[in-house]
C-alpha cells in the first residue's frame, strides 16, 4: 500500500486532510492517487459491517399476501434474497379431484384472489377443451366471460397499482384504487351475484345472464371508469418522487425475461409485445379492437403505465362488449346440450336467491327428463372424456394456464394451474440483489405476485 | 351422457397475421387420423425424413391405461353398489396415440427434433389440437436443449411443470409433463416424462429452463419426483419438515368430519360419491 | 404494564374500566393479518366507501406491538400457523381477534391437509364472522359488536385474566355439538 492509504489512515492525525479543524474526525478518509484505488476499496471492505440476515416475514404489508423473504443485507443493499412462499398453500388442486367439474370453478377462483374470474376462465376454457365444446358456446355466453374478466382486469390492475403506490407510502392513490374498485364489484355483484370469488364463468359458459338493468349498470360503471382511473396515473407518472423511486429500478431485458419465463406486463415492458388475447386469441377476443401497451424501459416504471394503459384498454372492450350485449340479448350464454348445460334459471324471489318458480314446477311437474338431469347434473356431474388438455390465457399478471388431466370421469383426475405469480416470484433475486431495500419492494410491487395463485 | 369423439374433429392452432403457421386446418382430414396410413418408405423420402426416427422400435399402439373402472359408482367408502352394472369393467385410456406422420406443423417439430436427437419418444399423442411427446427420460436434457436452442423449433420457454400420479400404471407411474410455448413460431407442445415409483429420477430441466426451478420444486413437494441437477430441490409449498407428498393418489385428503348440532358430515374423500 | 394491571379488582378497577373502555373504544388498531382474498374485503373496509377511518381504524399496524385487533382474514395454512401464533404473541393485553371469513373460522371449503380448520384451534377468538368472503358491511358489523360488548365494557387487568380463564373453562365443559340434538325443530 501507498502512505497515503495506510490501514491507519483516518485514525485522528494528519490525514484526513477534509477535516475542519476542531471538528472530530468522520468515518475514514483515504487519499489516493491513481492506481491504489483497489487497494483502498479491498481495506475497506475487509472492515465492512457483517453481513446481517434479514426476515422480511410472511406477515408485511408489502409482500402482496403472505410470503416470507429472507434477505442477507450490507446496510441497506441487498446481498441476497431468497423468497420462500407456501404460506397460503391450501390443497386447492388435490381437492378439486374430490368435486364435480362444475364445483372446479369454485374453488380455482379463490387462487388468485385479486383477479378471481380469470382463473375460472383458464380452468373453464380447458374443460371446454376437454368436452371439445368450446365452438358450441354460444355467443352471448362468450361475451358474457369477456365482460366479467374484462371488468375484474380492471379490478386486478387497480389493486396492484394501488398496492404499488402504498408501498411508496403514497397512500391517497390506493384509496383511488380502492373507490374505483368499489365501483367495479358492485357491478360484479349485479352481474354475478357475488362481489368477489364469484364461481361465474364455468364449463359450458357462464352461471347466469346480466340482470335487467344490467347494460344500464355497465354504461354507468363504464363511464364512471372512464372519468376516473386515469387519475392514479395523472397522480403518479410525472411525479419526481415517483420517478426517482421507480424508473431503473427491477430491470429485466428481453432475454432475462426469456430466461425466467416472465409474461404479462413484465414481459410487455421490454418492449415486446406478447399479449395472447391477440396472440392466441379466445372467448372472441381476435373481433375486439385494443392496443397490446408496451414499453421499452423494462423497469418497474414501465409496468406502472403499462398496467393503467391497459386498465384504458380494458374499457375500450367494454364498450365493444356492451354494444354486443344489447344485440344478442335474450339468447342463451349456457352450452345448449342437456347433458352439459346446469340446469338451473335463478331470480331473486322473497327467500333470496335461487332457482325460479317456473324451472321447479317444470322440473317437478312437466319434465321427468328434466328432473333427472337435473338431479344428475347437479349430484354427479357430466362425465369429460379422457384426455389432458393445457389452456393458457392472458390474466392480469400474465399467462395463466390451466394443465387439466381427465380419467373419463365427473371429476378431475389431475387439475394444475400455472400461475404468473408463482413464475415471477423467481425473479426477485435477480432484480433485488446489489439493490437497496426499497428498491426490492417496488420490484415486488412491479411483479404484483399474488400469494393465493403462487401457492394454491 | 355424450362422449365428443375426438377423431374426426380439427384440432386448431392459430397462428398470427405476420406469423402464419401451417395449421392443421390447411391439411385434409384424412391425414389428421390418429392411425398414421404412411409406410416407412413414404415417409423417409418426403420433406420430413426424420419422422421414422421420431419414436422408439415396437411403440404400442393402445393408449396407456389411466385408470380401470368397475361398476358404476365410484370409489365411495362402504357404499353399496346396487345399480346392477356392478360387473361392469372399464378401462379407462389416454386418448389419441399417433403414428408420424401426424400432420401440418406437428410433423415440423417432430422431424426437426428426430433429427437432432433420433428416437427420442416412446409414444406421441395428438388430442384436441395438442400434441404431445412422451419422452425417455435419459433423452430428455438433449430433447429439451434441442428444442429450446434450434432455430426451427425455438420453444423459448416452459410455462410450467407439472406431475401427475397414475397409480394403475405400473412402471411408469409419477409423469411429468413439460408445457413449452415458443414465442417465434407461437405454438405450443407438450413433453412427458414417466418414471416408476421406485426410481422417481428425472434429469432436471433448469440448466436448459432456468423458469422450471419453482416448478421442479413444486413436483418434489407434491409428487416426490427428484429432479436429479435441480440446484436445490427442497419443499416450496409445503412445510419445510412435511413428510409425505400430498398430491399422490394415495396421500389422504386429509380432512376432519364436520360437526353440525347432532350430526356429522364426513370428509370429502371419505364421502359416498356418485361418480361412474 | 398499565395502570390498569396494579388496580386491584373492586369498584376502582370497574370505573377505570369504563374510562379506558370509552379510549379504547376509540382508537382500536388492527393488525395487518390478511392473508387471503378476505385480506382483499379488509382493504376495502378499510377503503374509501366502507370507511374504516370513521372509528379511528383506519390505521392498520405492521407490527404486533402496537395493535389491539388482530383480524385473522383469510385461510391459515400449516406454514402460516406457528407465524399466526407468534404475532399473536407478541401483541400486548389487552388484545382480541376477530376471525373474518369462514376459512378463518372453520376451514371453510378447504377440509383438507393444508389448512387449519379454524383459526380458533390456535388462537382465541372474540368474534366470528361467515362469509366467503364478508362484505365489508359484515365485517363493520362485527367489530361494532366487538366494540360493545368487550371494548366499552370489558374487564381489563386482573378482572379480565379472571374473565378469560373462565371462559376457557366453561368451553372445556361445554357439550360437543354433536351431542346437541333437537336443534333443529
Amino acid at each position: 500500500m501507498s502512505e497515503q492509504t495506510k490501514r491507519s489512515a483516518g485514525v485522528p492525525g494528519s490525514e484526513d486532510v477534509f477535516a475542519v479543524p476542531g471538528e472530530p474526525i468522520a468515518d475514514q478518509a483515504y487519499l489516493s492517487s491513481g492506481a491504489d484505488w483497489d487497494q483502498i476499496i479491498e481495506s475497506q471492505r475487509e472492515r465492512a459491517d457483517e453481513i446481517i440476515v434479514v426476515n422480511l416475514g410472511p406477515q408485511h404489508p408489502s409482500t402482496h399476501g403472505v410470503m416470507r423473504l429472507v434477505l442477507e443485507m450490507d446496510g441497506e443493499n441487498v446481498m441476497s434474497c431468497r423468497p420462500g412462499i407456501g404460506f397460503l398453500h391450501t390443497g386447492i388442486e388435490k381437492n378439486s379431484e374430490y368435486r364435480t367439474w362444475t364445483q372446479g370453478s369454485t374453488f380455482f377462483t379463490r387462487m388468485n384472489y385479486v383477479g378471481g374470474i380469470h382463473n375460472e376462465a383458464a380452468y373453464s376454457l380447458a374443460v371446454d377443451k376437454l368436452l371439445d365444446i368450446t365452438d358450441d358456446i354460444p355467443r352471448r355466453g362468450n361475451q358474457l366471460r369477456v365482460l366479467a374478466m374484462e371488468t375484474n382486469r380492471i379490478a386486478s390492475h387497480l389493486t396492484a397499482v394501488g398496492a404499488n403506490c402504498l408501498e411508496l407510502g403514497a397512500t391517497s392513490p390506493q384509496e383511488v384504487g380502492l373507490r374505483e374498485r368499489e365501483r367495479i364489484l358492485e357491478f360484479t355483484e349485479a352481474l354475478t351475484g357475488l362481489r368477489m370469488n364469484n364461481a361465474y364463468i364455468r364449463p359450458g359458459g357462464v352461471q347466469n345472464d346480466m340482470p335487467d338493468d344490467g347494460i344500464d349498470l355497465l354504461d354507468e360503471l363504464i363511464k364512471q371508469l372512464r372519468i376516473n382511473v386515469p387519475e392514479i396515473a395523472l397522480f403518479m407518472l410525472d411525479n419526481p418522487i415517483f420517478k426517482a423511486r421507480t424508473q431503473h429500478i427491477g430491470v429485466l431485458d428481453l432475454s432475462t425475461c426469456m430466461m425466467l419465463g416472465m409474461t404479462g406486463p413484465v414481459l410487455r415492458s421490454t418492449g415486446y409485445p406478447w399479449d395472447l388475447r391477440k396472440t392466441q386469441p379466445y372467448l372472441g377476443y381476435d373481433h375486439y379492437d385494443f392496443d397490446v401497451c408496451t414499453e421499452t424501459s423494462c423497469d418497474a416504471y414501465g409496468r406502472f403505465k403499462i398496467r393503467c394503459d391497459e386498465m384504458m384498454q380494458s374499457l375500450r372492450i367494454l364498450e365493444q362488449v356492451r354494444d354486443e350485449l344489447v344485440e344478442s340479448q335474450g339468447e342463451p350464454f349456457r352450452v345448449q346440450d342437456p347433458d352439459l348445460e346446469w340446469p338451473s334459471d335463478l331470480t331473486v324471489g322473497a327467500d333470496g336467491q335461487g332457482n325460479s318458480n317456473e324451472h321447479i314446477k317444470h322440473i317437478m311437474g312437466e319434465s321427468m327428463e328434466a328432473l333427472i338431469h337435473h338431479f344428475k347434473k347437479v349430484t354427479e356431474g357430466f362425465k369429460v372424456p379422457a384426455g389432458q388438455v393445457y389452456v393458457a390465457i392472458e390474466g392480469p399478471a400474465g399467462e395463466l394456464g390451466a394443465h387439466l388431466v381427465s380419467d373419463g370421469g365427473t371429476r378431475p383426475y389431475r387439475a394444475h394451474m400455472r400461475d404468473p405469480g408463482f413464475n415471477h416470484v423467481q425473479a426477485l433475486p435477480i432484480m433485488s440483489e446489489g439493490a437497496m431495500l426499497s428498491d426490492l419492494l417496488m420490484a415486488l410491487a412491479s411483479i404484483d405476485p399474488v400469494m393465493g395463485g403462487v401457492d394454491r | 351422457m355424450s362422449e365428443k369423439n375426438s377423431e374426426g374433429r380439427d384440432p386448431k392452432v392459430v397462428g398470427t397475421a405476420d406469423n402464419p403457421v401451417a395449421g392443421p386446418e390447411e391439411v385434409t382430414k384424412g391425414e389428421l387420423i390418429a392411425e398414421g396410413t404412411g409406410s416407412a418408405s413414404e415417409l423417409a423420402s418426403g420433406p420430413h425424413a426424420h419422422l421414422d426416427r421420431v419414436l422408439v422400435p415396437q411403440t404400442p399402439t393402445e393408449g396407456p391405461v389411466v385408470t380401470v373402472r368397475k361398476g358404476m359408482w365410484g370409489p365411495g367408502h362402504g357404499s353399496g353398489d346396487t345399480s346392477g352394472f356392478s360387473g361392469m369393467t372399464r378401462i379407462i385410456e389416454m386418448p389419441g396415440t399417433a403414428t408420424p406422420p401426424f400432420g401440418g406443423w406437428f410433423d415440423d417439430v417432430a422431424d426437426r427434433v428426430a433429427e437432432l436427437v433420433p428416437h427420442f419418444a416412446s409414444r406421441v399423442m395428438i388430442w384436441r389440437g395438442e400434441i404431445t411427446f412422451v419422452v425417455l427420460r435419459e433423452k430428455l436434457l438433449e430433447v429439451v436443449k434441442a428444442l429450446r436452442d434450434d432455430p426451427a423449433l425455438r420453444f423459448e420457454v416452459c410455462m410450467s411443470v407439472s406431475g401427475v400420479h397414475y397409480p394403475e400404471m405400473t412402471g411408469s407411474e409419477l409423469h411429468a409433463v413439460y408445457d413449452l410455448l415458443s414465442y417465434t413460431h407461437n405454438r405450443r407442445i407438450r413433453l412427458e416424462v414417466t418414471c416408476p415409483d421406485g426410481d422417481a429420477h428425472i434429469p432436471s430441466v433448469v440448466p436448459v429452463y432456468p423458469m422450471a426451478n419453482f416448478h421442479e420444486r413444486e413436483t418434489w413437494d407434491m409428487f416426490g419426483i427428484i429432479f436429479d441437477g435441480h440446484p436445490a430441490l427442497t419443499r416450496i409449498l409445503m412445510p419445510d419438515d412435511w413428510v409425505g407428498h400430498p398430491q399422490r393418489k394415495d396421500y389422504p385428503l386429509g380432512g376432519i368430519p364436520v360437526e353440525y348440532k347432532g350430526a356429522v358430515v364426513p370428509p370429502p374423500d371419505e364421502r359416498r360419491s356418485y361418480q361412474a | 404494564m398499565g395502570i390498569e394491571d396494579h388496580v386491584p379488582s373492586g369498584v376502582l378497577l370497574t370505573t377505570v374500566e369504563a374510562i379506558a373502555g370509552w379510549t379504547r373504544k376509540a382508537s382500536f388498531w388492527p393488525l395487518t393479518m390478511g392473508l387471503a382474498c378476505c385480506a382483499i374485503e379488509m382493504m376495502q373496509y378499510g377503503g374509501p366507501r366502507h370507511d374504516a377511518g370513521r372509528w379511528g381504524q383506519e390505521v392498520f399496524r405492521a407490527s404486533p406491538r402496537q395493535a389491539d385487533l388482530m383480524i385473522v382474514s383469510g385461510r391459515v395454512s400449516q406454514k402460516m400457523a406457528p407465524v399466526v401464533r407468534q404475532l399473536w404473541d407478541q401483541m400486548p393485553n389487552p388484545k382480541w381477534c376477530i376471525s373474518m371469513g369462514v376459512c378463518a373460522s372453520t376451514g371453510g371449503m378447504f377440509n383438507n391437509y393444508a389448512i387449519i380448520q379454524g383459526v380458533d384451534h390456535i388462537v382465541p377468538v372474540d368474534m366470528y364472522v361467515p362469509g366467503c368472503p364478508p362484505r365489508p358491511d359484515m365485517l363493520i358489523d362485527a367489530v361494532f359488536k366487538l366494540r360493545e360488548k368487550e371494548l366499552q365494557w370489558g374487564p381489563i387487568g386482573a378482572d379480565r385474566d379472571k374473565a378469560i380463564s373462565e371462559k376457557e373453562a366453561a368451553a372445556l365443559e361445554a357439550p360437543a355439538l354433536l351431542e346437541q340434538k333437537g336443534l333443529m325443530r
